[in-house]
């Protein structure tokens, strides 16, 4: 299941004093399985964009294709829609509401009207596909755990709808290290577990979007101004920066290393690989004496 | 040695609730934070960094030991406004602490509570502006700036009152890269000002910035340096889950990988002189 963007636009208080343009002529195209960043300065369009993937609103102009049902088309059914689309706001640990955690999560894959036993299966599942574990905490109140762990919990609760397309709007705002990491690899194992699912993220987070995104989507002032892999994006410093962004902490010290002489790979967007890649080059010997060895000069 | 802030065994318990069991947010917590210093607390979610920034602004009292905030006893009623003027507070959520819908308004609104006179309330609030550069939208609505935009003007609101220290709980965390950018510049300033700034963060490359940095955990200070001696201690950071910078963690591989560099790396500038020195 794709997802096509077709030339939407969204203009919030149409007609009136403070008319203001959220969306303009916006296209992309989302593939099976792909992994979709989407970065942007705040107001430049990025929740309004969400908002219409999942239909919550619609948009003047412009089309949008989820599968093959044009989720825009007057009087279309969202809630086949809905039911392939999770949408995990920001600070999502707010919209819990239930009295215990296994009911909570277990609240959307009732609404699917699903039988009890598939029902509990899911709430494991995704407890456990969040860290969590489902004996020890299924009849607490999901109310009584620390931010974090509640964000997952929220978390599972969307998972446990199984959708084909989940998207995620900052979810790892306000997390210490450790849970951050832990939400982002959730993602990544989620993304790997449901074959051909879509991930979309939006993230302040040029770091995360780098390592995780297949592909990126850089919206400013309600346009489209890139789409592409994180290295196309990125080797774009100059202009990020002129839109308020930022390149990754590791492809800005790539910058760094190229204009001093070491040439290392402006792609390498884990630690790991630009160890590896600068300890290749020192070892080459061109630049710097200081590793041992150099049996690969 | 003068002390802005002074913690002396304080302990804070969150009293039980229906869905919730009581708990210690602080342990027997001894800290002092000197005058004009820039310190970073940093800890994992529910370590009690945001209850200890509470306890300086005397939004929470300790239930045991006691908090000075500029010699006053934060439990004595009688200086409530001196400690409160004395220890400014600027939160994560800039949406949550604007309260007018004019920007200077906004920004007076602190003095006003003071009962500052308004010629003085006039100058002091067109010299927060100033301060963050923010003078510009001085008659705009603030809930139609961006997140970095309000957040200036909260801070703005902070200096309006005059006080010695500001404390900053994770000012940056929802905010874009250049939000966050324009927000640091700003704490870095208001240091060289002589203003005592607590940053509460989990950003690793903010905390490198101040003088000193306090990890709290389970309510008590687990460690507490320059960044230089806590982000060189990498493994005890990682055993509690925290990150250290880019810098640090490269420095590390490339060390296990055979590479010859300098103990003690902790900025980039650091790093890339260590591997392409400019001659």
């Amino acid at each position: 299941m794709s997802i096509e963007v077709r030339n939407i636009t969204h203009i919030y208080n149409k007609g009136l004093p403070q008319e203001s343009v959220a969306l303009k002529d916006v296209s992309f195209t989302v593939e099976d399985g792909e992994f979709l960043g989407i970065i942007g300065h705040t107001g430049s369009g990025k929740s309004t964009l969400l908002q219409h993937l999942d239909g919550l609103l619609k948009p003047d102009e412009g089309q949008i294709l989820i599968g093959d049902v044009d989720i825009t088309a007057p009087k279309v059914s969202l809630l086949a829609v809905r039911r392939q689309i999770g949408l995990v706001f920001q600070y999502p640990e707010y919209q819990l509401f239930d009295e215990t955690v296994a009911a909570d999560v277990a609240f959307g894959p009732r609404n699917l009207g699903l039988g009890q036993e598939e029902i509990d299966e899911r709430v494991r599942e995704s407890l456990s596909m969040v860290g969590l574990d489902y004996e020890k905490i299924k009849d607490k109140s999901p109310f009584d755990f620390s931010g974090g762990q509640k964000r997952r919990i929220a978390m599972a609760g969307v998972l446990a709808m199984r959708p084909r397309v989940l998207i995620l709007d900052e979810p790892t705002a306000g997390l210490d290290p450790r849970a951050h990491r832990d939400v982002l690899n959730m993602i990544r194992a989620y993304h790997k577990s449901q074959a051909d699912s879509i991930i979309i993220l939006v993230s302040h987070n040029m770091n995360d979007i780098a390592e995780y995104a297949d592909r990126v989507l850089v919206m400013d002032k309600g346009q489209v101004r890139m789409h592409g892999t994180p290295k196309e994006v990125f080797a774009r410093s100059a202009e990020l920066r002129e839109i308020g962004l930022d390149i990754p902490d590791l492809a800005d010290l790539a910058e760094k290393l190229l204009a001093r002489g070491l040439h290392v790979p402006k792609d390498a967007f884990t630690i790991p690989e630009m160890a590896q890649a600068i300890a290749m080059q020192l070892r080459g010997g061109k630049t710097d004496p200081a590793a041992e060895g150099g049996e690969d000069a | 040695m003068d002390d802005i802030v002074r913690m002396e065994h304080v302990t804070f318990t969150y009293p039980a609730t229906d869905v919730k069991e009581s708990f210690n947010a602080l342990n027997d917590l001894t800290l002092s934070i000197e005058k004009g210093s820039f310190v970073a607390v940093i800890g994992q979610n529910g370590s009690g960094k945001s209850t200890m920034a509470k306890l300086v602004n005397a939004l929470l009292l300790p239930g045991e030991g006691t908090v000075w905030v500029n010699g006053y006893d934060t439990r004595d009623e009688a200086h409530l406004w001196d400690v409160r003027q004395s220890a400014g507070m600027v939160f994560q959520n800039p949406d949550n602490q604007i309260v007018s819908s004019i920007v200077e308004d906004d920004v007076a609104f602190g003095p006003e509570n003071l009962g500052v006179e308004p010629a003085e309330i006039r100058r002091r609030v067109d010299e927060a502006l100033e301060a963050v550069g923010m003078t510009a939208f001085r008659k705009n609505a603030p809930h139609l700036l961006s997140g970095g935009q309000k957040q200036r003007i909260a801070i703005a609101g902070a200096i309006a009152m005059r006080p010695q220290c500001i404390v900053f709980d994770e000012p940056t965390a929802m905010l874009d890269p250049k939000g966050r950018k324009e927000v640091m510049r700003i704490i870095r300033q208001l240091h060289a000002e002589g203003i005592t700034c607590i940053l509460i963060t989990h950003f690793m490359e903010e905390a490198a910035q101040a003088d000193r940095i306090v990890i709290l955990n389970d309510g008590r200070i687990y460690m507490d340096g320059t960044p230089r001696e806590i982000f060189t201690d990498r493994d005890s950071l990682m055993a509690l889950g925290l990150d250290v910078p880019m810098a640090v963690d490269l420095s590390y591989q490339l060390h296990d990988l055979g590479v010859d560099l300098p103990a003690g790396i902790v900025e980039e500038e650091e790093l890339i002189e260590a591997l392409c020195p400019s001659k």
